[in-house]
């Protein structure tokens, strides 16, 4: 014992201030959120706070919101889900067609750019141009005829908007990996087709496509496992009373109720019970990735 | 042969009309709010500004500039970035350089890792965080913005990755002549991993620049919100007006030119960092979707 702290003292103490911040602030969190089962008061702590057991879980249930909100978190989520899977796809296999460098490199500089902008500054954006006061896109549907849409302001609209403008973020920054996975493809194969004859939607149907299949099975997979993040950042930047109808998801609901309105107990526990599912589905989505795909990141 | 077949240059020509636009529309929403920005105040009202300013002014930078909470706010954001940079570099590193030692090396290691990749997995929630970093006086601090997310895992794996692929002689050379483990790490690891180190600070910095919610929920005084922050209540305050419901606040904000000005200078340092970026982060992602 004494031997191998001689010999690897310098690790712990390399790894001793990240141990440190972790323990405090994500271990530490995670033990506090026992007042999911207390009626937790500020003033009384945890020690002092009475127990109540599963009561806000049960809460969560037959509250009239409650399932509303898992609803909204799952449609959101699902719609993104399948948006953001199938657009790059086809966006990677476009641009792989491209033979002019240059292009595809303009290409690739313009639509990565979103994904760093944060939800605040494209936020700030969306509520500019989608505005019905005279918002640029809504002047563009005027131009053709088109009533204007209240984006940012109708229920269905809203979530139309949420999906959509999550894919005009993410959709080139996704599609990264499905381009380097057909820049990837050995050109013998194209050309052997080419010789067989195979026109080039054969070429892509039968060669890149095929070829993708485990990387977009691995990607799907583990978008599952993020099912219930149905995106926090965008929507508080986006929504406002007129959609919390059709807008509001597990995260914003736990933010509003908990936070804001000092329901400290219940909104832990919804936090909890989310983290605890959530857990669950990616464990199962990793394994599954392995299973399918062969795929690890350890 | 395929490259001059009819149907294959009728595709050519529309890929390329199509993949134009679809990257326009990336930028073109980005290219308005600038354009707003530099228009008369007048021809924003009139909704006739599309991607060009109309009435060429500078008003709403200067009047944006001579803002005091918008300065103040951007001197926080500025200094979240930096501190939050420099302890999440210092304590990502040091932890990489322990955890890419073998098993062999180092056991004990696995504990370690599994320790941090769980909390990649499971999270207290929104709620106990804030009680705990309320119960630690952090609130209206700087190091409520930097301490709770100083430890990015991610981070840490794609940086023992790097380390790995140092060769082992260069270290070995340097125990041979006497050097320790922390010697090693500041004399070989750091020299030869500048380019990685200087690549994931970039990405650390644009996590910091952009973050907002934390200063919402931990800076109980306007005074302290970091840029993101500060405009993030602008634009809630913005939607909520636009949506019939009306806030004090609201009139601070009501010129439209300067809410682009003000959206604009926030998303300038990341289209600044954007070239250097953009050279790594292919590289990062492939590094990090293959297992180690």
């Amino acid at each position: 014992m004494a031997l191998y702290w001689r010999k690897t003292w310098p690790f712990h103490l390399l790894l001793l201030p990240a141990i440190a911040l972790v323990i405090v602030f994500q271990y530490v969190p995670l033990f506090g959120a026992v007042i999911a089962f207390q009626d937790f008061e500020p003033w009384l702590g945890i020690k002092g706070s009475p127990w109540v057991g599963l009561e806000h879980f049960r809460y969560l249930f037959t509250y009239p919101d409650g399932k509303q909100i898992i609803w909204n978190t799952l449609i959101i989520s699902a719609c993104k889900l399948i948006v953001n899977l199938i657009i790059p796809i086809f966006f990677a296999l476009l641009l792989n067609e491209v033979r002019k460098m240059a292009f595809k490199r303009v290409v690739q500089t313009l639509v990565y750019l979103p994904h760093f902008l944060s939800w605040v500054i494209l936020g700030g954006i969306l509520i500019d141009i989608l505005s019905t006061e005279g918002g640029i896109v809504n002047r563009v549907l005027n131009s053709f005829g088109i009533q204007s849409i209240f984006f940012l302001g109708d229920g269905e609209w809203f979530r139309f908007t949420v999906v959509l403008s999550d894919v005009w973020k993410e959709f080139g920054f996704s599609a990264i990996i499905f381009l380097a996975t057909l820049v990837g493809i050995n050109p013998a194969l194209y050309e052997a087709a080419e010789i067989d004859g195979a026109s080039r939607w054969q070429q892509i149907k039968s060669i890149s496509v095929p070829l993708m299949l485990p990387i977009v099975i691995v990607v799907a997979t583990l978008s599952l496992g993020r099912i219930l993040d149905a995106g926090f950042d965008q929507i508080l930047n986006l929504y406002n009373p007129l959609v919390y109808s059709h807008g509001d998801i597990i995260d914003t609901f736990v933010y509003r109720e908990g936070l804001n309105n000092g329901q400290f107990s219940f909104g832990t526990a919804i936090g909890l019970f989310k983290s605890a599912i959530g857990f669950i589905l990616i464990v199962i989505s990793y394994r599954m990735a392995f299973k399918l795909a062969n795929y690890r990141i350890f | 042969m395929r490259y001059r077949s009819r149907g294959y240059t009728v595709f050519t020509v529309s890929n390329t009309i199509f993949l134009s636009l679809l990257s326009l529309i990336c930028v073109l929403p980005l290219l308005h709010v600038l354009s707003l920005s530099f228009s008369s105040r007048a021809a924003a009202t009139a909704n006739i500004v599309n991607f060009w300013p109309i009435g060429f002014t500078t008003d709403a930078y200067v009047k944006t500039l001579g803002n005091e909470m918008f300065i103040q706010s951007l001197w926080v954001g500025v200094e979240r970035t930096v501190i939050g940079t420099v302890l999440s570099m210092a304590v990502v590193t040091m932890a990489a350089y322990s955890l890419s030692k073998s098993v062999h090396k180092f056991p004990g290691r696995q504990i370690y890792i599994w320790i941090f990749v769980f909390t990649m997995l499971f999270s207290g929630g929104l709620i106990p965080s804030y009680i705990l970093v309320s119960k630690l006086h952090l609130i209206d601090t700087i190091w409520s913005l930097v301490l709770p997310s100083a430890v990015s895992v991610w981070n840490m794996i794609l940086m023992l990755n790097f380390f790995r692929t140092i060769p082992q002689e260069l270290e070995e050379a340097a125990y041979i002549d006497g050097a320790g483990h922390l010697r090693v790490l500041w004399s070989v690891y750091l020299p030869v991993s500048m380019p990685s180190i200087a690549t994931l600070s970039l990405f650390t910095m644009v996590f910091h620049w952009n973050s907002w919610f934390d200063g919402v929920i931990y800076m109980s005084n306007p005074d302290g919100y970091p840029l993101a922050t500060y405009l993030h209540s602008m634009i809630v305050s913005d939607n909520l007006s636009r949506v019939g419901v009306t806030l004090a606040s609201v009139e601070n904000f009501s010129n439209r030119t300067v809410k682009a000005a003000q959206i604009f200078i926030g998303a300038l340092p990341i289209l600044i960092v954007y070239p250097f970026l953009q050279k790594y982060f292919v590289k990062g992602i492939v590094l990090g979707s293959v297992k180690s």
